[in-house]
């Protein structure tokens, strides 16, 4: 066992994933001699050689697609893209052609690809830095989305991710890429990818969230008064999302407050919250309540945590849920 | 490098003093501005990632010396230095960064996105290489508006403009540049891409990131456009050979590429370690700073500027910046309940932002 950050248990799992099959190589900008913007391949260069662990040029649609190449020939890329704003260029070879390969060839072709990118905000970073696109790789079939926010998750999840025979993209939040350490097994394991954590278990209310905003729903539950009893769910893994975890709490606790950093408008807790009214409708005391981004640009630094699901919020969220 | 020997009659000679005084006075109150921003990024005044155009200077300056200030420009994110020498005041675009209502986009857009439409500024962009294609149509609305419409925006007649589109080496591998240059050849439209090749994308050295990287113009080429390979860091050099070029562009109403040799003397951002380059090699470059090369021409060759009025001059420019940083600090933060909404639509209306008034007590105060 090893205290370890976000950062450096990604690290050991690409470090542990690259022993165990010299198929998987790593690929993306400055992620090789300079070990990556966040640091989280630092090392790997060093101990796997520049064939496996590889500077790319400036060119995210390139890295993608060829990523999407290097896949569907028996590879297993896990490229980087530096920050979720950086996508853009992507898009098109990860969504029209990692996303439907498989359909398109009627399984002939298999695409084992992991797109690790950091992402959220909190870090005081300005836009294109900062935003947090989960729903928009969740709406586009054929890709999973991922997204741990504990050093032990991230280990085993990515490692499930890069074994897994279908495209992944692994959110990264920044956030915590550094903010605490956690107890993280030297040894391989993996986690399921579509596997809810319940946080905390409780009676009175459910909490979903997933990503950084946990800690910030953790702070909330510290200032609610001691005998309401929370149960919190880190999804962990958007898409597939374990839904029945959701629904077995909440027709439990009959509330239920959705958190993310997303944009309210047609982000993730619209989709769970019609999940719940169809699966819970007769043990739900109040509706459901979504805590989440502001329907605006995420902003410049000076706004950015009156745009992001603070504990203050969530905690109001919380309370109007309890009072209904 | 440049190629031909400009010996007896070189262009930036017929120019008058103060014409050059002028320049100095431009890259000195960029470098200035730049070692203020740093001290306020280690201060933590700015947010986010901070990009300082250090070195570069001649660049900037340089190259809008050669065009009109009604020419349209688009940046990538290391924008500083050309806001500043397209005169944008030192005041807003510190305020900028700092977040501050003041600032040039009211504190929204930070370091990277310095836009002053007044100026014909249009911005600097956060996606490397996205704001090629911007200088692509910037260049085709010119052109439009002098073949098709006759007239501007604002009524006034249309005239030959050109467009200047400021990019890194490190762009030259986006997608987006290579579409934009094929536009811009396939229709013949006024653009310069102007390549402030300082040799590195982040810690990628150029020859590991670009096909060809000793002569870029051989890229430009295969799009059809002409290209000039120019000294950067001597900016009567490059004035000589940058104002023909542009002027050449403008005439004949067609694309330009400019492999503009240059230097950025401080890391990537102000968190890089900078492991992938020597001391010995940022030395080497800083031995041929732009700035002390003009002010020694100055000095000596025309013996125009004294060491006394170097002195007051630099004296003025500390004050200056230290006065923008000074109004900058004290510029009012933007306020949460009107600024976080605003600006996203023209027209704010019901239903585009329905977030607004629900379970967070903030209401929107455009609805
Ligand atoms: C699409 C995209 N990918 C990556 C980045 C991160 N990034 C910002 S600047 C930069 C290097 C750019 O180098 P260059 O174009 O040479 O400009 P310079 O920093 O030298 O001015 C990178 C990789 C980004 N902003 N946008
Ligand atoms: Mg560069």
């Amino acid at each position: 066992m090893a205290n370890l950050t976000l950062v450096q248990a990604i690290n050991l799992a690409l470090t542990q994933e690259m022993q165990h099959d010299d198929r998987v190589v790593l690929l993306g900008e400055d992620i090789s001699i300079n070990g990556g913007v966040f640091r989280v391949t630092e090392g790997l260069h060093e101990r796997f050689g520049s064939d496996r662990v590889i500077d790319t040029p400036l060119a995210e649609s390139g890295i993608m697609g060829t990523s999407v190449g290097l896949a569907i020939a028996g590879m297993r890329p896990v490229p980087e893209i530096q920050f979720e704003g950086f996508l853009g260029p992507a898009y098109d070879q990860l969504v029209n052609h990692a996303g439907r390969m498989r359909v398109r060839t009627r399984s002939a072709l298999t695409i084992p690809l992991t797109v690790r990118v950091p992402v959220g905000g909190g870090i005081h970073a300005p836009e294109l830095h900062s935003d947090s696109p989960e729903a928009i790789y969740t709406h586009s079939k054929g890709i999973k989305v991922v997204m741990p926010s504990t050093p032990y998750d991230a280990k085993g999840l990515l490692i499930s991710a890069i074994r897994d025979p279908d495209p992944v993209i692994f959110f990264e939040p920044k956030r915590v890429y550094r903010s605490f350490r956690e107890e993280v097994p030297e040894e391989e394991y993996t986690i399921e990818i579509g596997q809810a954590k319940v946080v905390n278990e409780g009676s009175d209310i459910t909490i979903v969230t997933w990503g950084a905003p946990v800690y910030q729903c953790l702070a909330a539950m510290d200032n609610l008064p001691e005998d309401v009893s929370v149960e919190l769910i880190d999804l962990r893994t958007i898409y597939p999302m374990d839904i029945d975890t959701v629904i077995q709490s909440v027709q439990k606790t009959g509330r239920c407050v959705i958190v993310h950093e997303a944009p309210l408008t047609a982000g993730l807790g619209a989709e769970i919250s019609s999940q719940i009214q169809e699966s819970c409708f007769l043990y739900l005391e109040a509706p459901v309540q979504r805590v989440a981004g502001f329907d605006t640009i995420m902003p410049y630094y000076k706004l950015e945590l009156s745009y992001l699901p603070e504990a203050p919020r969530i905690e109001k969220g919380i309370k109007e849920c309890l009072a209904y | 490098m440049a190629k031909t020997a400009i010996s007896s009659k070189r262009l930036s000679d017929q120019l008058p003093n103060q014409v050059l005084i002028d320049w100095l006075r431009s890259m000195q109150l960029i470098r200035e501005f730049e070692s203020r921003t740093m001290q306020a990024y280690q201060q933590a005044k700015i947010g986010g990632f901070c990009h300082v155009y250090t070195g570069q200077e001649a660049c900037a300056v340089g190259t809008l010396a050669c065009v009109n200030d009604d020419d349209p420009v688009v940046l990538a994110y290391r924008d500083h230095g050309h806001a500043l020498a397209r005169k944008m005041t030192p005041e807003a675009c510190m305020a900028e960064m700092f977040g501050k209502t003041t600032g040039c986009a009211k504190g929204k857009g930070g370091s990277m996105h310095m836009f002053d439409r007044p100026h014909w500024l249009f911005g600097g962009h956060g996606i490397v290489g996205a704001q090629t294609p911007l200088g692509t149509g910037l260049a085709f609305a010119a052109k439009y508006e002098r073949e098709v419409l006759g007239q501007g925006l604002d009524g006034s007649e249309a005239k030959k403009k050109v467009s200047l589109c400021y990019l890194g080496d490190g762009a030259l591998n986006q997608g987006a540049f290579h579409e934009a240059q094929n536009l811009a050849g396939l229709f013949s439209l006024p653009v310069i891409y102007i390549v402030e090749n300082n040799g590195y994308s982040m810690g990628t050295a150029i020859q590991r990131g670009t096909t060809m990287p000793d002569d870029l113009c051989l890229k430009a080429a295969g799009y059809g456009i002409d290209a000039i390979q120019i000294d950067g860091m001597d900016i009567r050099n490059l004035y000589d050979h940058f104002k023909p070029f542009a002027d050449a562009c403008r005439a004949e109403q067609k694309p330009g590429f400019v492999d503009l040799k240059t230097y950025r003397y401080q890391g990537h951002s102000l968190s890089d370690p900078q492991k992938y380059r020597t001391k010995d090699e940022v030395d080497q470059w800083k031995e041929r700073d732009s700035i002390a090369a003009l002010l020694h021409h100055l000095m000596t060759e025309r013996a125009c500027v004294s060491e006394e009025d170097w002195k007051n001059m630099t004296g003025d420019i500390r004050q200056q910046v230290r006065e923008a940083v000074d109004l900058a600090d004290k510029a009012p933060d933007p306020d949460v309940a009107t600024e976080l909404y605003s600006d996203v639509y023209a027209n704010p209306q019901k239903g585009l932002s329905p977030s607004c008034d629900y379970n967070h007590g903030l209401k929107n105060p455009l609805l």
